[in-house]
């Protein structure tokens, strides 16, 4: 494969089937780059996605040294997607710097923040997208080889994974002498086996190792020592993704777009009580408000607003005091709760709080990785003591022990999970005291949902 | 979906020889296994074992790790209630209590005439159009008590 044959393909097929698919249901306020393709292309078809300038970035990367794709990515300031918001160049200029004869390349795609399902949608609706995302990754940092981390949940997405890899391999897109250059890039797909943990980067890389999904320590970062010991960068999908409309548009057009620290666009996934839910790719910087009632259509009939869940079982929940907060990286924080990966979860008057938190700390509890003992034990000690609250047994001093207990796992947990795992509890004691008080003190659960004892007329 | 009931180390032997090549091999291996036998027999994991030079005990744990691998033998159907956040806020848990109840077997278990497992989901990424459930892997959308009865019946009749 060459520039003149990329070329050819695409006048070609352009000659014979100039239309493409219009999506559907695409917002006003949607600006789709990383879903550009989603819905107007087969995703099974390299041919279509050629079409649409596919493969054109990293020929264009091939042109440019490797410090200046690096340094079109930091100027981009784009930042991982997967939650975290790590700037993606510097991941990519740490990895560059580190001198090695083999250094890797991974997609995390192992979705399991329980709400969020954006991954899922670029994946199926755009694969060679991702492929030609990561190997400009590849040849930015020097890597030959990727791996992209499937969560065997997604069994479509991994299949047209497959499919976009084996169709470049055909082409010779993918392999060696990558457009008559000396840059050799290959990729595989792994297979999660159903652990939340291994969407953490260094249990992820764990498991292709073949072992159990443990986090490591850090430092060493992955850029330095990472997968198999090689300096590695681990990207998210919707990262990844973004790739090659950098590459092809440029650092400062991306920067132009969304707020100042949360450039470019981020795609949301949208569920629970509004009428519209699905995914939607907007500029960074709209609010709360606007994702509800504009771009969700409302609530559900009868369904009325009581709180938004982001960041899932390691986020927080916001109430209608919070509507008008812009949600990206950092404004969320202030109100105890973070963007993380996209998923945005509406509740109405008949979901409770403290069942719905109780929930998320089940989850977390069950996914800890058991390697140290604050998140392995705490998180189910704090289940406990939520599945109390539920149950009407537990007193205000409880309360008092849950957010010291919280505090102390949050602080002293190795990894990500079990340092936000109390994430939810310190924004429901925050904005839902008073439905704290309400199954503490009155022993009840005003929407129903929790099974209280039978009191007269409460404590 | 049918597992295979006779082990076959030879046949396997041939399935671990595909991966020896690549780096880190273990967790496809046991994925080949599991979706032959429905779980990964004591017999394979000795092989694996053997093969790949990596301790028992090693495999054995890395099999119990992972919630989609079972060192016990699974139902010819497994079903799984979604519970992730959005699933729950619409109600899944009463679907769990009710599938549980109808197969009188609780999450993670086997009927005993060996047709179903109940096995963990949590969040297969359908949350905009749940509750979920899932049949050997396939994905079933907008799901209530009377469509869950209906597709364990059919089953059953199968």
């Amino acid at each position: 494969m060459n520039q003149k044959i990329l070329d050819q393909m695409k006048n070609n097929f352009l000659k014979t089937n100039p239309i493409f698919t219009t999506p559907k249901n695409v917002h006003p306020l949607e600006q789709r780059i990383v879903l550009k393709n989603y819905q107007v292309i087969d995703p099974e078809s390299i041919i279509e996605y050629i079409a649409k300038d596919g493969y054109q970035s990293i020929s264009k990367a091939l042109k440019m040294t490797q410090e200046d794709v690096v340094n079109e990515v930091i100027k981009s300031k784009l930042r991982g997607r997967g939650g975290v918001g790590f700037p993606t160049g510097l991941k990519w200029k740490f990895a560059l710097e580190y001198e090695s004869d083999e250094k890797y390349v991974i997609c995390n795609a192992d979705e399991g923040e329980p709400g969020t399902f954006m991954d899922r949608h670029i994946l199926e609706g755009d694969p060679h997208n991702n492929i030609e995302g990561m190997m400009i990754a590849g040849y930015a940092i020097g890597a030959t080889k990727g791996y992209i981390y499937v969560r065997a949940e997604y069994p479509l997405a991994a299949a047209r994974l497959q499919k976009a890899i084996y169709d470049a391999k055909e082409l010779g897109i993918l392999g060696n002498n990558i457009f008559d250059t000396n840059f050799n890039f290959n990729i595989e797909i792994r297979l999660g086996a159903g652990a939340f943990i291994c969407g953490e980067e260094t249990a992820l890389m764990e498991s292709i190792e073949g072992k159990r999904g443990l986090s490591r320590n850090k430092p060493p970062f992955p850029a330095q020592i990472g997968l198999f010991e090689e300096p590695t960068i681990i990207n998210n999908v919707e990262t990844i993704a973004s790739i090659t409309s950098i590459i092809t548009n440029g650092g400062e057009w991306y920067k132009k777009i969304g707020t100042e620290k949360s450039t470019g666009t981020k795609v949301f996934s949208l569920s629970g009580k509004t009428k519209n839910n699905g995914i939607f790719e907007i500029p960074m910087g709209i609010s709360l408000r606007e994702v509800i009632y504009n771009i969700g259509g409302g609530m559900k009939e009868g369904s009325t607003f009581k709180a938004a869940f982001t960041g899932g079982p390691s986020g927080g929940v916001l109430d209608e005091t919070h509507l008008d907060v812009i949600i990206d990286f950092d404004s969320l924080v202030k109100y105890s709760s973070i963007m993380g990966s996209g998923g945005i979860i509406i509740a109405d008057q008949n979901n409770c709080i403290i069942d719905t938190i109780k929930h998320f700390m089940e989850f977390n509890a069950d996914e800890s990785c058991g390697k140290c003992t604050p998140c392995r034990e705490g998180t189910t000690i704090l289940y406990n003591m939520l599945d109390d609250i539920t149950k009407g047994k537990s007193s205000m001093e409880d309360l008092e022990k849950l957010k010291h207990l919280a505090h102390v796992v949050s602080s002293t947990s190795l990894c990500g999970l079990g340092q936000a795992a109390p994430d939810p509890i310190f924004s429901a004691i925050r904005h839902f005291y008073d439905e704290f008080v309400d199954h503490i003190k009155h022993k009840v659960c005003k929407a129903g949902v929790c099974d209280m004892p039978v009191t007269k007329g409460g404590e | 979906m049918n597992h295979l009931k006779e082990i076959d180390l030879k046949q396997f032997g041939i399935i671990i020889d595909r991966f020896k090549d690549i780096k880190g091999p273990l967790i496809p291996i046991l994925h080949e296994a599991e979706n032959l036998y429905g779980y990964i027999p004591i017999e394979i994991q000795n092989l694996i074992s053997q093969k790949l030079k990596i301790s028992n005990a090693e495999i054995n744990g890395v099999a119990s790790f992972y919630t989609m691998f079972h060192t016990e033998p699974t139902g010819k159907y497994q079903i799984g209630i979604c519970t992730g956040t959005t699933c729950h806020l619409n109600g899944s848990s009463k679907l769990l209590k009710h599938l549980e109840q109808s197969l009188d077997i609780k999450e993670g278990e086997t009927t005993s005439d060996g047709q179903f497992t109940i096995i963990p989901v949590k969040c297969i990424g359908n949350c905009d159009v749940g509750p979920n459930i899932t049949v050997d892997g396939r994905v079933h959308n907008n799901m209530n008590i009377k469509k869950l009865d209906k597709i364990i019946e059919d089953l059953s009749k199968r």
